[in-house]
């Protein structure tokens, strides 16, 4: 498992179809097929955090997604330690978490349920987890008299601790990071970053870490790639980035790359 | 390789042992609307059940006591099948909603493990509140239950849960599809699936068509073995032929409900259907 690459993604490719406007009785919506991601190819060697910066649409979920086994493609081919995302999903999704823009649970349920229940969705017992869980909530530094309160009445850093902490319960070797601080205040921010960088020292994860946050990119991320209208146009150093675009800062080495500033977004996939 | 699979199914089970956990800690959560959806159901059933009394004020010769017991029954079911089909189709919706979606779709749990687990959850929980509303009901009702062998009932209740699962199982895909509507359409399926099983009536007075169609449905066999059982004390082996077609058509429908929704999450996979909605 050590020689292969983590991640290895050949010309992945996927569409989605999208209906025109077309407003009016008589004028019927067309469908036309839009590529979110076209021929994306790169590789993650086993222990490497690579970060992926794009703007809103440029096909960051898209990837996060096909890579969970969310998303079926329409070309190219993905593997995760040797194992084809698409024909092995079930082999993939035992070595794959991740952690999204929205931590996602049921927000009346506790922390502790919410990480007991998908614990067993990876093989966990009420045993293991039961041990697992305030060892879990204590590294990430969730206090532990607020573990039986309801996700609802906790702020989002928090709650994003949570979705670290349940990520890291079943210990994936893939990690897949999609904007895990965005909307975030600064210090819970802070944290949350801090936490990323233990488990690349504590643990031997893999992290693909998209985001849109360039000092994030740079100071996490051994490599940096920019995903642009669904292609992937560079993925090397931060530092090799700023000397092939001529710029002094990973921003502005976007803007060369990308000819767009982060402010025109464009609506998400 | 048997020391594979058995890993392989312990890993289901605790997986499926999961699905029961998360919705356990759900109900408990939602403990006080569980109330007031209970006594709505209660308020609901026993406008159904007072016909049989209104109909006897309005002058019509009937047996009250025997017509307000088929009406009882027709209620309980109806509701015992919209619980059912609440919990396995409002679950996937529920998931859409908050966002859980992704990361239960993503985990390594078999869709039949996942869908079973719904399943089970529901049963045993719909056979609960339906054994509670039956007797709370009845405690408004001036019946008698002369003959009743409840525990034939309670057999005809099991055996239909396999069926009632699996149709369950098909309509859950909805809100994967439709994510907007598919729950509803879920309900519209539990209407239809009454109106020719004779909740309240006898198939017989049905069109032909729909006679027809009211052999194919799992709730015509319930609806007739639960009256059988309580209103005339039919036995277990009395019930026989109510219960085999429920077995047979829980047989075909599980593994139908499977089929219908991997085909369903295919198509959310391939169209990106597969993500929260909230």
């Amino acid at each position: 498992m050590s020689s292969q690459p983590a991640v290895e993604v050949q010309d992945l490719r996927k569409e989605f179809i999208r209906r025109d406007g077309g407003g009016g009785v008589r004028h019927r919506r067309r469908r036309k097929r839009v590529a979110a991601l076209h021929d994306v190819t790169f590789s993650l060697t086993r222990g490497e955090c690579v970060a992926i910066l794009g703007q809103n649409g440029s096909g960051k979920s898209t990837l996060v997604r096909l890579l969970s086994t969310l998303l079926q493609h329409d070309g190219g081919s993905a593997h995760v330690f040797g194992n084809d995302v698409f024909r092995r999903p079930r082999a993939v999704q035992r070595l794959v978490n991740r952690v999204s823009v929205e931590a996602s649970f049921f927000k009346r349920m506790s922390p502790a349920e919410n990480l007991s229940y998908s614990a067993r969705f990876y093989g966990m017992t009420p045993r293991q987890s039961r041990e697992a869980i305030p060892r879990i909530l204590e590294r990430v530094g969730f206090p532990p008299e607020r573990r039986g309160e309801p996700m609802e009445d906790l702020s989002r850093g928090m709650q994003q601790k949570i979705a670290l902490a349940r990520a890291l319960l079943v210990a994936p070797v893939l990690l897949l990071l999609d904007e895990p601080t965005t909307g975030l205040d600064p210090r819970s921010k802070l944290e949350v970053q801090g936490f990323i960088r233990s488990i690349r020292e504590q643990h031997d994860a893999t992290i693909l870490l998209c985001t849109h946050d360039m000092a994030e990119a740079e100071a996490l991320a051994d490599r940096i790639g920019i995903l642009h209208e669904g292609a992937l146009i560079c993925l090397d150093t931060a530092d090799t980035l700023k000397r092939a675009y001529g710029a002094e800062t990973v921003e502005a080495a976007f803007l060369a790359a990308t000819g767009r500033q982060f402010e025109d977004e464009k609506e998400d996939e | 390789m048997i020391r594979l699979d058995t890993v392989a199914l312990r890993r289901e089970l605790v997986g499926f042992a999961g699905i029961v956990e998360r919705n356990t800690y759900l109900i408990r959560r939602f403990v006080w609307w569980e109330v007031a959806w209970f006594l709505y159901t209660v308020a609901n059933t026993l406008t159904i059940v007072f016909i049989a009394k209104g109909a006897e004020a309005a002058g019509y010769k009937l047996d009250v006591n025997r017509e307000t017991i088929v009406l009882l029954i027709g209620a309980v079911v109806w509701s015992y099948l919209g619980l059912l089909f609440e919990i396995v189709t409002e679950t996937v919706a529920w998931e859409r909603w908050e966002g859980t979606i992704e990361y239960t779709f993503m985990a390594p749990l078999s869709r039949p493990a996942h869908l079973l687990g719904m399943g089970a959850f529901a049963v045993v929980y719909g056979v609960l509140r339906t054994v509670l509303l039956f007797g709370v009901v009845s405690e408004f009702l001036d019946v008698t239950f002369v003959h009743a062998d409840f525990g034939a009932a309670m057999v005809v209740l099991a055996a239909s849960s396999f069926s009632f699962v699996g149709i369950g199982m098909m309509t859950a895909v909805l809100p994967l599809i439709s994510p907007e509507k598919g729950t509803q359409l879920g309900f519209i399926a539990q209407g239809l699936l009454l109106v020719i099983s004779g909740v309240y009536y006898p198939v017989s007075v049905l069109p032909q068509w729909m006679q027809w169609l009211s052999v194919a449905s799992p709730a015509t066999y319930t609806l007739e073995g639960a009256r059988k059982a309580v209103l005339d004390g039919t036995g277990v082996a009395g019930l026989w032929g109510d219960i085999w077609p429920l077995l047979l058509i829980g047989v075909i429908a599980i593994p139908a409900g499977l089929a219908v929704f991997a085909q369903g999450e295919r198509y959310a996979k391939r169209h990106g259907r597969l993500k929260r909605s909230g």
